[in-house]
Formats: structure tokens, sequence, C-alpha cells
């Protein structure tokens, strides 16, 4: 494969469980600052998509390439290290931890056993913390068990501990899932925030949610590419609608 | 700033609370127990805190990063055998041995038709090599097999049941291998360190400190590591191990790190075990002891230091009591005592010391109430957020708002990070 100017460059990736393609011969570019949104019915291989991108699954075949760096032969942390964080349909924070050390265990510092033995909580550490922690609105909940959190709060405070490593490929799952209508819009303005200097993949049913922070949306059916492009163009495509926004 | 308040805030103690805990300790320990009990009874203690070793390990190793190990009598045992083969060899020297057919050697050996000392033994006659070995074969053997399962992402029950099989074959091993380990009987007779007689008073209680000593240097040490990064990134990957791996940590090498100190630990208990009691066998290293160990951690607390210390203390003396009395009944005893403590008292000892301080009021750090969330539906919380983010006209008066909440929220993180520190560790 040739290298590209992408920020990420999928091209016919394909991974198949005992002969079932979940994902089919998938080729999908993103830009650098893009935010775009997958969207497909359920078993269209969307997640799957981004535990290939992220490691959690490995491919039959194809490539993914960050940067022009191959992903798939790299382990899980070595993916994230390189910059792509990822954050998983249901809010996976540290419920026995406070938010603050929710974030500060998030900062990648420290990132080995002996590093993370002599880590010290510097001012640096600190400022990014109340940082990131202004951005997902939670300043007021800094010293607060993470448990007692909201739903919706903790699905900011994953996004907020993805944020502290500072990523350049984001990639979200189902973001707003059981969030309040408040919630959502808060959270819509926090997305089109943060993708100002990198690039973010969304995964999202609701479609009042995709409209307000789609650049380009790719539509998934059975692990293939039924439509890509605006908001606008997907939603008067025929087989679109036909499989998906028609129901 | 006082030695009082330094020790207070230092991440090491764990609060004011963390030091009251760890000064009355080192006073039973230290004081109170060498004053009261005459040598015979200080020499039992002395038995027991060297199981403390093992009980402080698994806090960190099950307590807080969830990983429960059935095996540890493989490290007591390892570290007890290794210090038992120096002290073996010792007390066979050529002129105390001259009855055998081949002087020199362990008398297990001489029955058992060795004519010459097996080569893994001749380090062992080095005292040196021998504290390097105990230190270092466990905590390498730890490694082999926490290398083969953690990176293979072994882990829940899979991992306490490999353990668990791992102590059986090497009990088994131990006790088949006679001519070289001295078979079911273990070690016995061991006499003199460096002509230094182990046996005597003065010997019990020398080491009787030492291994109080040692004990807390090894609390000291799990408080360090606690208090560090490493041990709050023990507590996530506890809760969400996927995560953890997805923010960019090799989990599996933390995993390893954490269950080879534990082994290390377990086997300096072991050597001082083999020192205080002046034997070691095959009984200390299989199944049941490395789940008496367990269930020690368990009653005193599995995520407290200085609860696991009591819980070794209090079930070993129910076991002395009670197995005096009742030989057969000790068993089932120890067996409801688990799952009691599993179903009604899940944090043990630490547990209910907590709950009732906080009750009564002992420590005022720790009286305060948890702090609970201000808007509790997630509806109001936006329209709270809502409100301090919107308007632009308002610029000035939310900024001093802001500026204002941030002072606070300077001042209260140290303290209360702290305070959570102090009821992990």
């Amino acid at each position: 494969m040739s290298n590209t100017d992408f920020v990420l460059a999928v091209e016919d990736l394909t991974v198949s469980f005992d002969g079932f393609k979940a994902v089919d011969s998938l080729t999908m570019y993103i830009d650098k600052n893009e935010l775009r949104v997958l969207v497909g019915p359920n078993g269209a291989g969307k997640t799957t998509v981004l535990d290939l991108i992220c490691g959690k699954t490995k491919s039959t075949s194809g490539s993914i390439k960050f940067n022009n760096t191959e992903l798939t032969k790299l382990s899980e942390h070595e993916i994230v290290r390189s910059g792509v964080g990822r954050k998983f349909q249901n809010p996976s924070i540290y419920e026995n931890l406070s938010v603050y050390q929710n974030l500060e265990v998030s900062y990648p510092k420290g990132r080995g056993v002996f590093g993370s033995l002599t880590f010290k909580r510097t001012k640096e550490v600190e400022d990014r913390v109340r940082k990131v922690a202004e951005d997902i609105m939670l300043t007021e909940f800094l010293d607060m068990e993470s448990a007692l959190l909201s739903h919706g709060q903790k699905q900011w405070l994953e996004i907020g501990m993805l944020l502290m490593q500072e990523p350049e490929l984001l990639m979200l799952d189902e973001p707003v899932a059981g969030m309040s209508a408040k919630e959502r819009d808060q959270t819509a303005e926090l997305l089109n925030r943060i993708c100002q200097n990198r690039s973010v993949i969304v995964i999202e049913h609701d479609m009042e949610f995709v409209k307000k922070i789609a650049h380009k949306v790719t539509v998934l059916h059975q692990g293939k590419i039924l439509a890509e492009g605006p908001m606008e163009k997907v939603q008067s495509d025929e087989k679109v609608i036909e499989v998906y926004l028609g129901h | 700033m006082t030695l009082w308040e330094k020790m207070k805030a230092s991440p090491l103690m764990g609060g004011k609370e963390g030091v009251i805990g760890l000064a009355v300790l080192a006073a039973v320990i230290f004081v109170v127990l060498p004053l009261g009990v005459d040598i015979f009874r200080l020499n039992l203690i002395g038995k027991y805190l060297t199981y403390a070793f093992v009980a402080v390990g698994l806090v960190m190793l099950w307590g807080h990063g969830g990983i429960l190990s059935l095996g540890q009598g493989i490290f007591f045992g390892l570290g007890g055998y290794a210090m038992a083969m120096f002290l073996k060899l010792e007390a066979s020297d050529p002129l105390s041995t001259k009855i055998q057919s081949t002087p020199g050697i362990p008398d297990f050996m001489d029955w058992n038709q060795l004519t010459a000392l097996p080569w893994f033994w001749e380090p062992f006659k080095s005292l040196p090599f021998t504290i390097f070995a105990v230190l270092t074969i466990p905590a390498l053997f730890a490694y082999i097999i926490g290398y083969a399962m953690f990176k293979r992402r072994v882990g829940g029950v899979y991992f306490s049941i490999i353990t668990q099989a791992i102590a059986l074959i090497l009990s088994i091993l131990i006790v088949g291998q006679q001519g070289y380990t001295g078979g079911v009987n273990g070690m016995t007779d061991l006499r003199t360190m460096l002509g230094w007689d182990i046996r005597t008073d003065s010997a019990k209680y020398i080491l009787y400190f030492v291994n109080g000593l040692l004990l807390f240097g090894a609390i000291f040490l799990s408080k360090y590591i606690m208090s560090s990064k490493f041990g709050m990134l023990l507590l996530a990957m506890r809760d969400k191990e996927e995560r953890v791996r997805f923010s960019g940590y090799d989990v599996s090498n933390f995993k390893i790190f954490i269950f080879c100190l534990a082994a290390m630990m377990s086997a300096v208990g072991g050597a001082m075990f083999t020192l205080q009691v002046g034997f070691m066998s095959p009984s200390f290293v299989g199944i049941v002891p490395s789940i008496e160990m367990v269930i020690f951690c368990a009653v005193g607390g599995r995520a407290s230091l200085i609860g696991a210390v009591y819980g070794t203390l209090l079930v070993n003396y129910g076991k002395t009591v009670f197995s005096e009395t009742y030989p057969e009944m000790w068993l089932f005893l120890m067996g409801g005592l688990f799952i009691s403590v599993v179903m009604f008292f899940p944090s043990g000892l630490a547990g209910i010391w907590d709950k009732y301080a906080t009750k009564y009021g002992w420590f005022k750090d720790k009286a305060e109430p948890v702090k609970k969330p201000e808007v509790s539906t997630s509806e109001g919380e936006a329209q709270a957020v809502l409100t301090e983010t919107a308007p632009e006209t308002s610029m000035a008066t939310d900024s001093a708002a802001k500026k204002a909440t941030r002072k606070k929220a300077d001042t209260t993180p140290a303290i209360d990070s702290n305070k959570m520190r102090g009821a992990e560790a």
C-alpha cells in the first residue's frame, strides 16, 4: 500500500469470524481534523471496525495505516501510544477512583512499570487535569468518587480520559447513549470543540445528533460501505433509505 | 511543619489514621508482645508473623490488583527451603556426621544412598548466596509463571487454579525427591547460622525483632507502591482492565511485577520461618497452606496492609487454641470463617474497624461523609452546567466564580486523595 496524506487509511480490510465476514473489504480514508460518523443497522460491523483499528480484534487481511504506520501488526498499547484513543460503548471508567485520579491515570507519562513507580504529580499534570476537566464540564466533581457520577457524566469522563492523552485520532462508540436531550447538545458542542486539532470517528444511531456533528457520514451494511459523503447526500441515497433510514 | 504534620501529609503513612495504625502495630509487635508473653509464645507469634509477609503481598496482589493467587506457598516454601539448605549444610559438617557412610552431606541424603552433594546444593554453602537466592529465585520463578500467564491474558479463576496446581506439583516434587529435599519430613535439625546457635532464647528474641523489622520494611515498601501511580493503576486494572490497556499501558507487565514482588515478600517470610522454627517441610508449600494464607489476608481485610497482619495473628491464634482442643474441627471452622468473612465482611477486620471508627468519629478526617453529587438527576445536572458555560455577557462574574471554585479545588484534592489512599492502605 502506498503512503497517503490521510491520518487514517483503511484499505481492503476484512475480518471473518468462522467464515462470517463482519467487515468485508472495507476501504475508508479519514482526513486531518475531520469528524466522521459511522452509521448503520445493528450488526453492520461499526464497532468491529473500531475494534480492528485499535487492535482489540486482529484483522484477517487488509491494512490500516495511521500516519502511514501500519497498525495491524502493533499491540494495543503501542497503537494507543502512537496516538489513537478509543472510547467504549458502555462508559468504561475506574469507578473506585476519584474523577481527578481517573484523569491523572490517563496522563501519558509514567506508562512503564518503573516509570509509574516514580511518577510525580507535577504542576504540568495538575494543569492538564484541570484543563481537561473544564472541557468535559466536570471541574466541580474532580474530588468525587467517579462511581457517583451520572451516566452522561461518566461518558464525558471517559472522553476526558482520552483527551488527557492528546490523541491524533479519537474513536467514540455511541458517546451520547443514555444521555438527556440537554446532555446531547452539550456533547455535540464538546465534540465540535475537540475535533479542532484532531480527527474523530464517532459511531452513532441518533440521526439528529449526527446532523449536528458530522462532516462526513459513512453508512455500513453487512460489513460493507453502502454510502459515504455529507449527511444530506447520504440521507437522500435510495439504498440507504431502504436498509436503514427508512425504518 | 512539625514532624507530626509531615507524617500526616506523607502518602507513605496514609494520613493521620495511617500513622496511628502503624504506631499501634509497632507498639504491639515490638513492645506489648515481647513484654507480655514468654519466649515460647513469642517464638510462636514470630512464626505467625512470617505468614504476614505473604498476607501483605496478597493485599497488593489480590486486594488491590484483583489477582488471586492460591499458590503463595510456593514462594514461601522456596524462600524457606533456600534458607534451610544453608542451615542444613552448616549442620552437616564432617565431624558431626562422621557416623554416616558419606560424612559431610546432609543426613537424609546419606539415608537415600547419595554419596556426594548434588551440584545445586553447592552454592548454598555461602550465606550471601543464600540470601541472594531467597530474594531472587522465588521472584524469578514468579516471573516465569507470570510471564507465561499474563502475556497470554490468563486471569481470574484460571490463574487461581493454575497457581494452585503449581503449588501441588511443587509439594509433590519435594516429597518425591527425598534424597535431594528431605522428602515429607523436610529439613530438620537445623542448628546454627555461621556458628550462631539459633535455638537459644536470646537468638529467638533477636530473630523475632529482625522479623518484625523486615515486616515493617515490607509494609513501608508496599505503602510506597500503593501510593504511587502504580498503585492507582492496580486499582484501575482491577476495575477495568481493558480501559487501562487502551490507555496505552502494557497491563501484563504491571501484573508480572506485582506478582514477583509478592513472591519475593513471601520468600523473605519463608526464610524467617525456617530461622525461627528451625525446620522446613513440604507442608508449608502445598495447597492447604497457600489457601490458609489467603484466608489470613481475607480476615484481616484484603485491601488493608495492617489489617492483613492482624488477620494473620488472629487466625493463627485461633488455630492454635482450637487445634489443641478439637484438632479435627479446625479445618471446618477455618472454612466456615472464610465463607462468612467473604459473605458478611468482605473488607474483613479493617472494614469493620473503618466502619466503627467512622461511626464514633474517632478520626475526624475519616468521619467526613463522602461528597455526594449536588445535583443528582442528569437533567438537572445539564441545567447547572449550561448556566455556567452559556452566556457571553456574564463573562466577568463567570470567571470570578471559576477562580473561586478553582481556589477551593486547589486545596482539596491533595487531602482528598490522601484520604482515599488512607482508606485503601
